[in-house]
């Protein structure tokens, strides 16, 4: 991978700032709906469109949400905290300032000082979590465009006031492979604790990453802020794109430039955006119009006693109780779909191992080439279990078991149906085998006597000329059992 | 229905000097009238205010009627909802006869810095009426409505109150709801009523005060009946007077008439108690900190991209600065820039940080005052109403117009304004501070006080009949129509 290559010369840190459309019914200061995809501009009202004298009021299922995550990443929840405004001019943002959370010592944010950990292939890794905190997101800008010119922007104000809640790490993550697995990690314990769809397609689930290069255990280099990355996978594209742009200009001697630069999905490649250099000033101070959160002890033990099983100790448990390597076990638990999706093919067919071999195996590579996510393929639980079942029946090969699963995973196709259409039902009979055999033995006398004469490894050859004959549908233990018994000198 | 007329008749004949109303909706006014006329047969099922005609600062969002701020950026604007407040008078049976002049979204002292032109005092027209609730003091002094409303971020409802001879109320910050009332300083802003006696005041403050989920900051308190309160004297209250605020850097017969007033308290039984304030000559410049600062950001959403005036350009940058540049006065630039600087990068904790800790000093001496009195008297202003353009071109001698009623918004404490005398003609006015939350008492001294002096009942020398209308408690006038 591009990492491997720079990893000799550079050392590349990574943070991540994760914005997470929380799963509440309204917005984060107003009563107005939250739901995705309704006609522009009809869940509004005074408050999130910013008039005059409207005045925010604290959403505590939001806050309920916050708390939640603070409390599953370990964090120092904060007794109070305090929401700020930040004041920047943008259209899509009708007050012109930003209710949100600043880390600021006197007025701190919901929580601070968590931690997630990362069984990436090699050992565990703490990822530190800077913070967490809540705020109002903004609302969405749509340019009307002709012949490539914006004629004029219209204003949808439907998702301005929708809470948000930003998890921010510490720079700590060291590749985009990382980096990668530790979004899809915690996106995991946000859909466990029911925190977040974590739906990135959607905007659901937003991530910023901040990448610079150093000599090992050299002061951090100067970073740059990479935006409109809308999948895992693009993700460590992105970053594996930004980490070798960055070390082609330190190697030409050139600095890198602080700025924002934005993924190109379709051209694999980052752009400048806005440079960074002339850091703006959001002039932060706490929001008069509202008075700080209040988080009692009671609250936040009522909020641990109610989480669900995180994906950690899921992963425990799943390694434990079914024998899984750790890898698998982080494998299958690496999103809260394919966990589930693991328990219920379990519940088909019991073989636990054999299901997290074929999930972090043939699934994970299909996932992962595509670019989608367990929930986003056709497959079901019951098809995959019916798949190990004819493979363990001798009904179809290992080999046949590979072929067709992709197609499963593409159309939702059943395995039974398409061995059938497809003759790709293994020959277990002993005469159809048999005739074959003889066959090959024929064509083939060279190898046949050498075995005759102790060379066993002439057996493969013969073994491969069988299965090359019947397309890789005999059954390879019949094939080498009557293969043995007809050379038998 | 006959009051609603006569108001309107008498804006009709003095407003034109005055210049107290930026509009004025009398159709509605009669109509709603009308309907409380059609009640008045059972008397007792008539809420509070039934009938009553009432004037609102022009910074309050009434639905359907414009609220300008006193700006030309929101020009033409009409809300879409009612503040709280309004909901709450139009349910007790109020009629909002029209929406009076300010200080360009009530950032003033005179209300000479209305984008609409000035209001003048009633009581000398070449005189401002104080401000910035200057509409709403001078339309209930030249007899046009019996009550109104204004805001208070740093005096505005005393001072004009002082200015014009009524009373004027800023209740305890977190008492009446903000919501509908356009920011200014939301850490400071709070409504208040302006009425010609004590007991109207307390009348109309039971109506207006009291909790609002949609205010988080509104108090979850309840509020006691004001009224009922009023007669209870002042026998026993101790009474205290800062030393910071007597005596030096006042006019003579401001002085006098406060101390005056404070014997006549004295002598109704209660105790005068020299108390001190010491912190308290910081205020000015720690209001002039942290009001601009929340201005700052309150008034960055006046961008033309939604509401109000927008000066059409090519590129969105200079449709903002060209909307602001002309939507909005010289002292509302002149605030967006200070606060803008005092929360700049570098700054803050030299500016806007130390000036949130200064307010914290301010509170603690009321606190500290408090333990040992019941109330604090100082003046409302130091002087009577100045002339029109005497310190328009000198912002600070217009801010240090406000030195002893800004303390009183920076410890969130409520102050009243009651007529307590005159100079060369104008009235001054005395200010009564109370505990947090304990309007009740403020409003029973302020009472206590109305009783023993006859300056309330001094009407300004507007015109011929002046003198000779029937005066006494809107709540009285209430009934006089339902009968």
């Amino acid at each position: 991978m591009s990492q491997r290559v720079i990893a000799t010369d550079y050392e590349i840190v990574i943070g991540l700032e994760i914005h997470v459309q929380l799963l509440t019914d309204s917005k984060m200061f107003c009563e107005c709906a939250t739901a995705f995809g309704a006609p522009p501009n009809t869940q509004t009202c005074p408050v999130c469109l910013g008039l005059p004298g409207a005045l925010p009021v604290i959403n505590r299922k939001a806050v309920e949400l916050g708390l939640r995550t603070a409390v599953a990443l370990g964090c120092r929840v904060h007794g109070t905290s305090q929401f700020h405004r930040k004041n920047y001019y943008y259209p899509d943002l009708p007050k012109n300032y930003q209710i949100t959370q600043y880390e600021y010592k006197i007025h701190p944010p919901l929580g601070t000082k968590g931690s997630l950990e990362l069984t990436a292939d090699t050992s565990p890794r703490r990822i530190g979590i800077r913070r967490v905190h809540l705020e109002e997101d903004t609302g969405k800008l749509v340019h009307v465009e002709q012949h490539g010119q914006i004629l004029h922007s219209l204003i949808d104000f439907n998702r301005s006031g929708v809470p948000l809640m930003e998890v921010v790490t510490e720079p700590d993550l060291r590749s985009p492979e990382q980096a990668r697995l530790f979004l899809g990690r915690l996106r995991s314990l946000l859909q466990a604790i029911g925190v977040s769809s974590g739906r990135m397609e959607e905007g659901s689930l937003r991530c910023d990453a901040n990448l610079s290069l150093r000599r090992p255990g050299a002061e951090l280099g100067i970073r740059t802020e990479v935006k409109n990355m809308n999948s895992l996978r693009s993700v460590e594209r992105a970053l594996a794109f930004e980490a070798q742009r960055q070390e082609q200009l330190l190697d030409r001697g050139r600095p890198v430039g602080q700025e924002t630069r934005h993924w190109d999905e379709r051209r694999g490649v980052t752009f400048s955006s806005r440079t960074k250099e002339e850091a703006q000033d959001y002039r932060y101070f706490p929001e008069p119009d509202l008075v700080p959160i209040a988080v009692g002890k009671q609250w936040i033990d009522e909020v641990r006693a109610s989480l669900p099983e995180l994906p950690d100790a899921r992963r425990q448990r799943y390694a434990s109780a079914y024998g899984l390597s750790p890898y698998d076990a982080g494998l299958v638990t690496s999103s809260m779909p394919l966990a589930i999706f693991f328990e219920a093919t379990v519940g088909h067919y019991p073989q636990a191992k054999t299901v997290a071999n074929w999930l972090a195996g043939d699934v994970a590579a299909y996932l992962n080439a595509e670019g989608l996510e367990i929930e986003e393929t056709a497959l079901t639980p019951n098809h995959l279990a019916e798949l190990l079942r004819l493979v363990d029946a001798g009904t179809i090969s290992i080999r046949t078991a590979k072929e067709i699963l992709p197609e499963m995973l593409r159309t939702g196709a059943n395995a039974e149906q398409l061995v059938a259409d497809r003759g790709l039902a293994q020959i277990s009979d002993t005469a159809a085998v048999g005739s074959v055999i003889d066959q090959i033995i024929a064509e083939h006398p060279g190898p046949a006597s050498d075995f005759r004469g102790g060379k066993t490894q002439a057996l493969t050859f013969l073994v491969g000329q069988v299965m090359k004959k019947t397309r890789g549908r005999a059954n390879p233990e019949l094939v080498n059992r009557l293969l043995r018994e007809k050379l038998q000198p | 229905m006959d009051l609603v007329r006569a108001c309107l008749d008498r804006i009709d004949a003095v407003d034109a000097r005055v210049h107290a109303f930026l509009s004025v909706d009398g159709s509605s006014a009669l109509d709603a009238a009308r309907h409380w006329d059609a009640r008045r047969a059972d008397a007792n099922a008539l809420p509070l205010l039934a009938g009553l005609p009432i004037a609102i600062k022009d910074i309050i969002c009434s639905q359907g009627l414009p609220t300008t701020c006193g700006s030309r950026i929101l020009e033409g604007w009409r809300p879409p909802y009612d503040a709280t407040v309004i909901t709450r008078l139009r349910e007790a049976g109020a009629i909002v006869i029209g929406k009076t002049n300010l200080d360009e979204f009530a950032m003033g002292s005179s209300t000479e810095n209305s984008a609409f032109g000035p209001t003048r005092n009633p009581w000398d027209l070449a005189r401002v009426p104080g401000g910035s609730s200057g509409g709403s003091a001078a339309a209930v002094s030249a007899d046009m409505v019996p009550l109104a409303l204004g805001t208070d971020t740093g005096g505005s409802v005393r001072l004009p109150a002082a200015f014009t001879g009524i009373v004027g109320f800023k209740p305890t910050y977190g008492r009446v709801s903000r919501y509908g009332l356009v920011a200014f300083a939301s850490s400071l802003d709070q409504i208040g009523p302006l009425a010609r006696t004590v007991a109207d005041a307390a009348l109309l403050l039971q109506v207006i005060a009291g909790r609002d989920p949609r205010d988080s900051t509104s108090a979850e308190l309840p509020v006691p009946d004001y009224s009922a309160s009023l007669p209870g004297g002042v026998k026993g209250m101790k009474i205290g007077i800062p030393r910071e605020a007597i005596g030096v850097g006042l006019q003579r017969e401001v002085n006098d008439a406060v101390l005056a007033a404070a014997r006549v308290l004295e002598q109704a039984g209660a105790s005068l108690i020299e108390v001190s304030l010491p912190t308290i000559e910081y205020a000015v410049p720690t209001y002039y900190i942290l009001a601009p600062s929340e201005a700052s950001a309150n008034l960055a959403r006046y961008d033309g991209v939604k509401y109000g005036l927008r000066v059409r350009t090519p590129d969105i940058h200079a449709m903002y600065t060209r909307t602001r540049g002309e939507g909005f006065g010289t002292e509302v630039k002149r605030r967006i820039m200070l606060g803008t600087y005092a929360l700049s990068a570098g700054f803050y904790e030299g500016f806007f940080l130390k000036a949130q800790q200064v307010r914290t000093l301010v509170r603690k001496d009321f606190t500290v005052a408090f333990g040992s009195v019941d109330l604090v008297l100082m003046p409302v202003a130091p002087t009577v109403a100045f002339k029109l353009g005497e310190k328009a071109h000198d912002p600070l001698q217009m801010y240090l117009t406000d030195i002893y009623t800004i303390p009183v918004n920076l410890a969130g404490l409520p102050g009243i304004s009651v007529p307590c005398g005159s100079a060369d003609g104008l009235p001054i006015g005395l200010q009564l501070i109370g505990k947090p939350f304990d309007e009740a008492t403020v409003l029973r001294a302020a009472y206590a006080y109305e009783q023993a002096t006859d300056w309330h009942t001094r009407r300004p020398p507007l015109d011929g009949n002046a003198g000779t209308r029937e005066r006494g408690n809107a709540a009285r006038g209430t009934q006089d129509v339902g009968r």
